[in-house]
């Protein structure tokens, strides 16, 4: 006989939910598959956002620019040299990152609102870099075409529904990852700098570094999310990548809630799954958005779905009187 | 020569409108130390309804062109002052006690809305100024022609500053939002209303972002609904540029600006106009975080 | 040669000076306490010793080597721990957590072991639990250990403090005014506390405005005024040192 204790349904419904998502794209036409593509796409980008504002506390608005990055390395490698645009994702990431290091670095101690709007110049100041194209390889205001697709293993991804599978596996990937992250040293000195910095410094944790390590590690993932995206595309352009970008990311991530994946996807869902559903909300919907997050704040800081408390097993271990708890 | 004191004057009025704006932020930051992102919507907005108001009242053809525009100021500065201080009441004063970033979030919100909401309003085309309401004529400067709009604007900004100036320099209110921005624990002790100063300085930040987008749209002709974006984030760059919380500073910073985008637009090169602005903020958070006249400290301990 | 060792410190700030010329040296094992009144540098002195801020001039030394100029973090590495005035807890955080933030320096892995979950990851996240608990326990807190660090009364958020700094394994804790709010019975239970801690060996460095457990569990004591360092003694003679008396102490009813 099977207990059904509350873990053990817990762990039920990531089978359940996997093969739903799974089979939706044979019920759901090419338009709507997409859809779950585009939902997909940020629910990457709100994860990797999410490690440094959700997690570390830092209001980064520029997010885009990470994005940018990755999505034009793949462009430009692969228009120019012809190297496959799978083969690139590591590339990427560590142009992605390596862009973060570079830009972070000098800013990293400035204090919470204004590393907020530094970081919405720096994403001004690369999409003007790239509509000016600069060093003269980024297309200019028209971007960049002909972008190849992605192959695994020989099978090339084309049509929606083959995107929807390469998307949403990297999105489990992704949340599996960020998961361990989020339940380990790494993750809980984030959150330490988040609550106090000062006694997370004064506690033995080198702040500085660890401010650094999550705009890196955020920003690669970004910048793997962007390969996907200007596979996807084929033609990827500046206004791609505009401040309306990063703020719908920082959005979904405030709204649905933050420090919590489950409410990043949820976010997701809302931001870019509400207007498709409702047409005439399409028009108001950043309307509805903003006077949300107002609301939010005043309501409900943590988002729709806050961020639940990490769990010990503390039974067991030597020394422990604890009760134990998965 | 000619060209040079072309870019200056040019770069005197952009200046005085930036430094208008940025006086919103500057006093806002000074007493809430919130930084009031919907406040370059509310300059928008000012800028719409003045050609709103101005197309529909036809207040140039009546009452000629200086009363007109005169009367049009006053409209939009009073209409603005409002909606700041609604603005206030609803995002901000709930989040008095919250964590400082729960109120950035609020007001980034808020800006969102506001912005959208003058889209909805007015459809997302630029919508021209009428043009002929101020003679298009100019003035012969050392053998320059300078046209009696950039005039007008750069004397109605310097005005508006000055008697700000006095203002907070010499009444008692206006000493009272300068306590307030010191201290705000100490001003609630010494008697002072700090939730009416909180509202002053909203009717009046407000009011000097309306009459600044009221002068976008005479001086260039034309507005959109996303320029409070571009003008708020560079006037907030004069704000910092001058030192933040400081009022002095920001007229400083924002004239300042104006002329260094002006020049560098003129022989730099135009497409990278707009990131000057944002490298110069950036360098100044990273080398002096205080400004050039500030005494707040832009980094933690 | 002392654990500690501070010469000629001096710090101000502005015009206004914080800490003249302060000198003193405290021996591996002991307990010394700091005294004097409000404003007389003591924190300053604190913040100075784990790298808060940098002196003006004077020099540092733990265990023989200069601390000068290092990162509070590599600080605490080399083993200096301290509370804080007014706490300085991770109130949204549970008691683990908290205690779990100072052994994080005794842990070594990062983003890719985290990834990987590597077994060497794993075992160090059991260890590190272990001593999560055995901390607990040390201060008494093995009830509260999944509760939130803002929900625990103040003297237990002030054992709190002890124990995150307790879990970095440190040779020195510097706390600074660890009775602050206390009743005598949490004042004593605190007391016997740093006794143990005296035990295992541990140093203890703290400053305090309650008399009666300065006087009661340092060895040695520091006063200072306006800076200054104005006496230094066993608690007999401070008791008896007129200066003292004079600048801090007044009547002999208060000892």
């Amino acid at each position: 006989m099977i207990r059904l204790d509350q873990r053990s349904i817990t762990y039920l419904w990531y089978p359940i939910v996997a093969g739903v998502l799974a089979s939706l794209p044979m019920f759901l036409n090419a338009y709507w598959v997409d859809v779950l593509n585009s939902v997909g796409l940020y629910a990457i980008l709100g994860i990797s956002l999410n490690l440094i504002v959700g997690h570390a506390g830092l209001f980064n608005l520029g997010h885009a620019a990470f994005y940018a990055v990755g999505a034009y390395t793949a462009a430009i490698l692969n228009t120019k040299f012809q190297i496959p645009v799978m083969w690139l994702m590591p590339l990427c990431a560590i142009a992605a990152g390596s862009f973060a290091l570079l830009i972070a670095r000098p800013i990293i101690h400035l204090r919470g609102d204004y590393l907020c709007i530094v970081t919405i110049g720096v994403g001004e100041i690369v999409r003007i870099a790239l509509i000016n194209n600069i060093f003269g390889i980024t297309g200019g205001a028209n971007g960049i075409f002909g972008i190849g697709r992605p192959s695994v293993f020989g099978f090339v991804i084309r049509k929606p529904h083959e995107f929807f599978y390469l998307i949403w596996i990297f999105l489990a990937f992704t949340i599996f990852v960020f998961r361990r992250l989020e339940h380990s040293r790494f993750g809980r000195a984030l959150n330490y700098l988040r609550e106090d910095d000062v006694a997370a410094e004064g506690s033995g944790i080198n702040v500085s570094h660890y401010k650094l390590a999550a705009f890196v590690v955020g920003a690669a993932w970004a910048g793997m999310a962007g390969n996907i995206f200007a596979a996807k595309m084929t033609t990827i352009s500046p206004e791609s990548f505009s401040f309306w970008e990063s703020v719908l990311v920082f959005t979904l991530i405030i709204l649905g809630g933050s420090g919590n994946n489950a409410g990043v996807l949820l976010g997701a869902f809302l931001i870019v799954g509400l207007p498709e559903l409702f047409r005439d909300f399409a028009n108001a919907r950043m309307l509805v958005f903003g006077a949300a997050m107002v609301l939010m704040m005043i309501f409900r800081k943590g988002g729709i779905l806050p961020a639940p408390q990490r769990k010990y097993k503390l039974a067991g271990v030597t020394g422990g009187q604890g009760e134990g708890r998965g | 020569m000619e060209e040079f004191f072309q870019q200056l004057t040019n770069g005197l009025a952009v200046g005085g409108i930036y430094a208008l704006i940025a006086l919103g932020y500057t006093m806002v930051y000074g007493v809430l130390k919130l930084i009031n992102f919907a406040h370059g919507d509310l300059f928008t907005m000012g800028a719409y309804l003045g050609f709103t108001l101005l197309t529909a009242l036809n207040l140039a053809g009546r009452f000629g062109p200086a009363p007109g525009v005169v009367i049009l100021l006053l409209m939009v500065m009073g209409f603005i002052a409002l909606v700041g201080a609604l603005l206030e009441r609803v995002a901000y004063r709930p989040l008095r006690q919250a964590p400082r970033l729960s109120a950035v979030v609020s007001a980034l919100g808020a800006s969102i809305f506001l912005q959208n909401a003058v889209m909805l309003i007015y459809g997302a085309r630029s919508q021209v100024y009428p043009q002929n309401i101020l003679p298009m004529v100019g003035v012969n400067v050392f053998g320059v022609y300078i046209p009696l709009v950039r005039i007008l604007i750069v004397g109605l900004s310097l005005v508006m500053m000055a008697g700000l100036y006095l203002f907070i320099q010499k009444t008692r209110i206006g000493t009272a939002i300068r306590a307030a921005a010191i201290d705000q624990g100490a001003a609630r002790l010494m008697g002072i209303d700090v939730d009416r100063v909180i509202l002053l300085v909203f009717l009046l930040g407000p009011a000097l972002g309306g009459t600044a987008g009221v002068m976008v749209g005479l001086l260039y002709g034309q507005v959109n609904f996303t320029m409070g974006w571009v003008y708020g984030l560079k006037a907030f760059t004069a704000a910092i540029l001058g030192g933040i919380g400081n009022i002095p500073g920001a007229m400083v910073g924002g004239i300042l600006l104006g002329v260094i985008e002006a020049m560098g637009a003129a022989y730099i090169s135009i497409a990278w106009k707009d990131a000057i602005a944002f490298c110069v903020l950036i360098l100044i958070l990273i080398a002096r975080p205080t400004g050039l006249l500030g005494e707040r400290v832009a980094e933690k301990l | 040669m002392s654990l500690l060792s501070v010469q000629r410190l001096s710090k101000h700030f502005g015009g206004l000076v914080a800490v003249s010329n302060v000198s003193f040296n405290v021996e591996e094992g002991s307990v010394v306490g700091l005294i004097g009144p409000n404003g007389a540098g003591k924190t300053t002195i604190f913040n100075l010793i784990t790298g808060i801020y940098p002196a003006n001039s004077g020099t540092i030394t733990f265990d023989g080597k200069s601390i000068q100029g290092l990162a509070t973090h590599r600080i605490v590495a080399m083993g200096v721990a301290r509370t804080y005035q007014t706490i300085r807890l991770f109130q949204n955080l549970p008691v683990l957590e908290n205690i779990l933030a100072g052994y994080h320096c005794r842990m070594k892995t990062g983003v890719l072991g985290a990834m990987l979950r590597t077994r060497r990851q794993r075992r160090e996240e059991q260890r590190a639990l272990a001593e999560t608990i055995q901390v607990l326990e040390f201060v008494g807190l093995h009830d509260h250990g999944e509760q939130l660090a803002g929900n625990l009364s103040y003297g237990n958020q002030r054992l709190l403090e002890i124990g995150r700094a307790l879990a970095s394994h440190p040779r020195l804790l510097v706390l600074d005014e660890p009775a602050g709010g206390m009743n005598e019975q949490e004042t004593t239970a605190l007391i016997g506390l740093i006794r143990r801690l005296s035990d295992r060996g541990i140093t203890t460095l703290l400053i305090e405005h309650d008399m009666s457990l300065v006087m009661r569990v340092c060895e040695q004591i520091i006063v200072l005024e306006y800076g200054c360092k104005i006496a230094e003694g066993t608690p007999e003679e401070i008791k008896k040192d007129p200066k003292v008396v004079e600048a801090y102490l007044g009547t002999e009813d208060e000892l």
